[in-house]
């Protein structure tokens, strides 16, 4: 391919390669920092839809190792999107080395809080928020569980923040592109902080499940492991190409770790009440 | 280029010690491409490989492990929704290697559920399949009517539970391609499985592959089908394999399979090929480091030979000027 970049987020090695360049750049720019890596685990293309729409109205079709036929293709301005769905892609099509849960994470004292729920939850904004208040961010797409240990392994990807959230990445952040018009509106990438990407090989033990919901009045409820479970099988990707070891790991956490449910109305009072059920733990 | 790097570790495993990181990611992306991932990672199992070209071998195996499982599962609810019927059902391809135990069913991926059925047992079949939770994939009436009076097989069904596609033969050409294969003696030279369930004789097996690949596809996937026709002549020989092929009628089907698996998989390389066999090899090893389909003349010419196989020429403006009309309007019936 023209132009090409290759990286490792936590365990995960992508090669992306690029009929343009602007994907590319962008996406070198939004992850400086990262280590490369020799041989990828997934390999995303963003190739013109034909020929000549390398150059006439140019369209962005997403391919790679693993296919989904009815990815729509994305016009260039929103190359950068099209690098992080094609991302996204592969590992909800193909990963199969941890549990996958969609899920964001984040941690302190070595103790994990899974954020999981629908797009539009507040996963994302969470748990930026968290990182940039004395937590570990770990990753705000895909939680990815240790199917032998039980623990939770990093995946820090840059946050995509949409509409009104893109207010909360903090002062110097590093930025992508402002994405108008896309199927979900404004959508701005944010890179992680710091200690996120310098300490991306660095495990946590899962200590709490939350399941946010924002734009309601505050609230919170406990979940049963019946519930727990069900919801966390429609939040996995790759759990029933994981088998028995799928189930097993699935099981121990939900087991293990005690699951809330929470509305709540902004980002303030959703990041004031993780702390709060964290505290009490 | 690429590609060849691929079916040169597969026939020869010792050499993964030569390959650098550039070429295992090119290996490893067209093995993925051309579904032969899992037989890659059976092929190198218990050679020093780099630990991430391992991972993701491991993660390979592990898929085709599932996939294995999966299409044995598969075809034990087939079995138990036609066994009260009482015809004789034969696995084809994928799951027929696997059940049967065959090296070629090694990490392999399969995909649909195939079997064979005699033809006048289509009817119950089909009422069998769907009573047991089987639905139609097309639900569009021409594609319905062309399948039941030219194909080879039923329009293909989908299990509403498992999301498993079966296609049913009863035969393994369209009745409209040249060469007519004797279904009759498939169905009776077949082996039975332990279960009731049967696969085909070995050199019938053989004979299917070639088949497939030469008489009815465009030759995607031909690296994976070649591979599993290398793995049956490892296993069975070729005795009988000429007389059988003839008797079918695929006498040139079965001979270019044999020579273009030798080239890829064996020993002696591309010597003994004609013009004719190196433009299948082109077709074949069409793909770049990146897994991108290259030569899309090649591929286009191989296309279009498909389809004028498969049918007569003003057949083909028919069918073709239907689907044209038709592209894009939503299915109806």
């Amino acid at each position: 391919m023209r132009h090409s970049l290759s990286l490792k987020v936590g365990p995960v090695g992508f090669r992306v390669g690029s009929d343009w360049r602007a994907p590319i750049a962008q996406l070198a720019a939004l992850y400086e920092g990262y280590p490369s890596v020799d041989v990828p685990d997934f390999t995303v293309r963003l190739e013109a839809l034909r020929p000549w729409r390398r150059w006439v109205r140019p369209s962005v079709a997403i391919h790679g190792d693993y296919r989904l036929p009815e990815a729509a293709p994305l016009p260039l301005a929103q190359g950068l999107l099209a690098a992080e769905l094609g991302m996204n892609l592969q590992m909800a099509l193909g990963y199969r080395r941890h549990l996958l849960l969609h899920a964001a994470v984040v941690e302190r004292g070595g103790r994990a809080v899974l954020m999981s729920g629908v797009s539009g939850a507040g996963k994302s904004t969470l748990a930026l928020m968290l990182g940039q208040g004395g937590w570990r961010f770990l990753g705000d797409e895909f939680a990815l569980v240790d199917c032998a240990s039980g623990g939770v392994v990093p995946f820090p990807r840059a946050v995509s923040l949409k509409n009104g959230s893109i207010a909360v990445a903090a002062e110097g952040a590093r930025l992508g592109p402002m994405l108008r018009g896309t199927p979900k509106g404004v959508i701005r990438h944010v890179a992680p902080p710091g200690d996120a990407v310098a300490r991306m090989a660095e495990g946590a033990s899962p200590a709490l499940l939350v399941f946010p919901r924002f734009g309601f009045a505050g609230a919170v409820r406990g979940l049963d492991a019946a519930e727990t479970f069900v919801r966390l099988t429609q939040a996995s990707t790759n759990y029933a190409m994981l088998g028995e070891a799928g189930f097993r790991a699935l099981t121990r956490l939900v087991e293990g770790v005690p699951a809330v449910a929470i509305d709540y109305p902004d980002g303030a009072a959703g990041v004031a009440q993780v702390e709060a059920l964290f505290a009490a733990l | 280029m690429t590609t060849n790097l691929l079916t040169r570790i597969l026939s020869n495993p010792a050499c993964a010690s030569e390959m650098e990181a550039p070429q295992w990611t090119a290996i490893l992306t067209v093995a993925r491409a051309e579904q032969l991932a899992g037989t890659l990672a059976q092929r190198l199992a218990g050679l020093p490989v780099p630990a991430r070209v391992a991972a993701v071998l491991a993660d390979a195996q592990g898929s085709a492990e599932q996939g294995r499982r999966a299409a044995l599962w598969e075809a034990e609810m087939v079995r138990r929704a036609l066994a009260p019927l009482g015809v004789p059902v034969v696995l084809l391809k994928g799951t027929a290697y696997v059940a049967a135990g065959l090296a070629a069913g090694r990490g392999r991926s399969i995909g649909d559920c195939d079997i064979l059925v005699p033809r006048e047992a289509l009817a119950p079949v089909e009422a069998a399949l769907l009573a047991a939770g089987w639905e139609w994939v097309k639900p569009d009436a021409y594609d319905d009517a062309y399948y039941r009076q030219w194909m080879h097989e039923l329009p293909p069904l989908i299990h509403r539970e498992r999301d498993r596609m079966i296609d049913v033969h009863h035969t393994i050409l369209p009745p409209t391609a040249r060469p007519t294969p004797d279904a009759d003696a498939l169905i009776a030279d077949a082996v039975p499985l332990e279960n009731g369930l049967s696969v085909l004789a070995p050199m019938d097996m053989i004979v299917h592959a070639a088949a497939h690949l030469f008489a009815d596809g465009d030759l995607a996937g031909g690296l994976r089908n070649l591979w599993d026709i290398h793995c049956l002549i490892g296993e069975f020989g070729t005795g009988g394999l000429h007389e059988r092929a003839a008797h079918h009628q695929l006498g040139g089907a079965v001979a270019r399979a044999v020579r273009l698996a030798e080239a890829l998989y064996g020993s002696k390389g591309t010597a003994g090929l004609g013009a004719v066999d190196r433009l299948y090899m082109r077709r074949l090893l069409a793909r770049d480091g990146w897994g991108r389909e290259t030569r899309q003349g090649v591929r286009f010419g191989f296309y279009v030979r498909s389809h004028a196989l498969r049918m007569p020429p003003a057949m083909l403006a028919r069918h073709l000027w239907i689907k044209w009309r038709r592209r894009g309007a939503p299915a109806s019936g």
